[in-house]
């Protein structure tokens, strides 16, 4: 299914050694990234990347996974940028969990980011934990896994890294560079920071800057994570330890964020879990705690707390209209790309409004936009579910920018 | 750095948008408020390869449009003209919307203000059957281009064609052209603004740019 082309072969594909060969490994985590399959670009020390911090970050480990071909004239690639929780398996099954890839209601044959006519791509981002260099990694110049000695990184960051990919793919021009969510933010740094690179843009459940209250939920987060005495100050890898119990709650929290009130009363209201009347004690008595609790534990397995901990910095750290005077207008000013903003009605975590605001931006640079807000009850994760609206938006989209962008169908 | 679409095979568009259509010239920067399905939008895009835009109120118009690759915003003529800049299109088009907003005022001066040229059509409701009806009937008169009841009608702000020469007067906005159109959309022979065009007319059509 990841189809690559020929002039990127040499990064090798990477397959996961048999299970019974990682199972012998020390349990520091359940798959050590470098083993993930997949595509890899190595950055070396001598062309660092440069961070918004201060500090320059080589060598560098890309880890990123493409679906569809490039066309001859390299035209036809759209950038996938994933959330938080997300990873660069977009449209396969996961090599942790065995699941469908985050995205495969949206990515494939036939699908609005159809394969067959584009070129998908999407690398883990920067501080990630599938492969790109992040807090879990060696640092080379210590021999010891970086912890929170590893610089904090921005969004900003991540597309820099990406852009260092685009460039290594030799695409001179991105037909599009779509995500939801944190994956939204990225869009926007595209479009911003790289205008010429961008031909269409589509941030979906985004925003322009990370709000008050989701800044304070993802501290909730992290003060889950921190309070896990298996933590041990970020060091937890040499001390051959998880704060699995912290990351889990992180989780749980910011679960509830993603739903809504309907979707959650629809799919568990207040049914009680595998018994007939309350426990009248603290287990999951509620099918909608069990529900957390699985979620929780789940994540665990395929994530790593000190990547929680940068990656919700990097959000909360990520407003566009600061970096350009306070004015979002200015920042959309070199902006050439084609937006398409996508809101969701019940999404409260990045609601309708903080899309508007971009589209009122766009509006103010007469940028050319599309915005549309899709009639959906499920919250801010409608962008992964089926959502025929959205789905046919998306489609008809990136139709109508094909045809400017002269892509055969 | 957008190349003009494909060709593609012309399709009929209603007679009235087919008239505001010949209006605008080919690889104009258009904003159509209140686009609807986007019918006329597609048809200028293809046809005449302009730069096109458009804001429209209803989601399931936003959706038709964008869906059919059109640049749409899901907005309002009242309150998402503000953003825009000055002279951001050639021509800004408001077909059949001027009567639902809540300030047609502020929207007119909006409309001169971002194009160079407003092209915009509205129901007359001093068409002489309308007269009539309110005469001999005394009620709200209901017709086939105004076929909603008092109670629920969208068209608030309704007005005649004089009604709304005066007002561009108040707001110094130059009238370069009027026309009227008949029932079915077509134009009539008349001079407008002028009373036979007040009286026959069932569509104000005009050509509207701010005092220099």
């Amino acid at each position: 299914m990841a189809d690559g082309i020929p002039s990127v072969t040499d990064d090798g594909d990477r397959r996961a050694p048999p299970t019974s060969q990682r199972s012998e490994q020390p349990v520091v985590r359940p798959v050590p990234p470098s083993t993930l399959p997949g595509k890899r670009l190595f950055i070396p020390a001598t062309a660092p990347l440069k961070l918004d911090c201060g500090a320059a970050l080589g060598p560098l480990t890309i880890a990123y996974q493409t679906y569809g071909r490039l066309n001859a004239d390299r035209s036809n690639a759209i950038m996938v940028c994933h959330a938080l929780s997300g990873d660069q398996f977009v449209a396969e099954t996961h090599p942790v969990t065995g699941k469908p890839g985050w995205w495969e209601l949206t990515v494939g044959p036939g699908l609005p980011l159809d394969t067959e006519r584009y070129f998908i791509i999407c690398a883990n981002v920067l501080g990630g934990c599938m492969g790109t260099t992040g807090p879990a990694e060696i640092n080379p110049d210590t021999g010891k896994p970086w912890g929170l000695s590893f610089p904090v990184i921005t969004v900003a960051d991540m597309v820099r890294a990406q852009k260092l990919l685009i460039d290594h793919l030799e695409i001179e021009q991105l037909f599009c560079v779509t995500g939801g969510s944190m994956g939204a933010m990225q869009v926007l740094q595209w479009a911003t920071a790289y205008p010429d690179r961008v031909f269409s843009a589509v941030p979906i459940a985004g925003a322009a800057r990370h709000s008050a209250q989701n800044i304070a939920f993802h501290e909730v987060g992290r003060q889950a994570i921190i309070a896990d005495p298996e933590w041990c100050g970020g060091d937890y890898q040499l001390h051959g330890k998880r704060p699995e119990r912290g990351l889990a709650v992180a989780r749980m929290a910011a679960h509830i964020t993603y739903l809504s009130e309907t979707a959650l009363h629809r799919k568990f209201g207040r049914s009680l879990q595998n018994r007939e009347r309350l426990s009248y004690g603290f287990d999951a008595d509620f099918q909608v705690e069990s529900y957390l609790r699985h979620q929780g534990s789940a994540f665990v397995d395929r994530f790593d707390a000190n990547s929680y901990l940068y990656i919700t910095r990097a959000m909360d750290y990520f407003d566009l209209a600061a970096e350009h005077g306070g004015i979002l207008a200015n920042a959309f000013r070199t902006a050439r790309a084609r937006f398409c903003v996508i809101s969701f009605t019940s999404d409260w975590l990045f609601p309708t409004p903080e899309s508007r605001a971009v589209v009122h931006a766009l509006n103010a640079v007469a940028a050319n936009v599309s915005f549309v807000e899709i009639r959906s009850d499920k919250g801010h994760d409608a962008f992964l579910l089926e959502e025929p609206e959205f789905h046919a938006t998306l489609t008809g989209f990136l139709n109508g920018a094909a045809e400017h962008r002269r892509l055969r169908p | 750095m957008n190349a003009s679409p494909e060709p593609r095979p012309r399709t009929a568009i209603r007679v009235d948008l087919q008239v505001i259509a010949d209006l605008i010239q080919p690889n104009a920067r258009v904003l159509d408020v209140g686009c609807g399905d986007g019918a006329l939008l597609d048809f200028l895009v293809h046809f005449k390869q302009v730069d096109g835009r458009g804001i429209e109120l209803s989601q399931a118009g936003v959706n038709a449009c964008v869906s059919q690759g059109l640049s749409v915003i899901q907005g309002d003529a009242d309150t998402d003209l503000k953003d825009y800049p000055s002279d951001a299109f050639d021509v800004v088009i408001l077909s059949q919307t001027l009567q639902a907003t809540f300030e047609p005022r502020g929207v007119l001066s909006d409309l001169v203000r971002i194009g160079r040229r407003a092209v915009v059509s509205f129901p007359n409701f001093g068409v002489w059957h309308i007269r009539l009806k309110l005469l001999a009937q005394g009620r709200m008169p209901v017709t086939d281009s105004l076929d909603i009841a008092w109670y629920e009608t969208p068209n608030i702000h309704l007005c005649t064609i004089t009604d709304f020469v005066e007002l561009c007067d108040d707001l110094g906005i130059v009238i370069e052209q009027g026309m009227v159109l008949d029932a079915t959309g077509r134009p009539r022979a008349l001079r407008a603004p002028g009373f036979f065009a007040n009286l026959l007319g069932e569509q104000g059509l005009f050509i509207l740019r701010r005092r220099s």
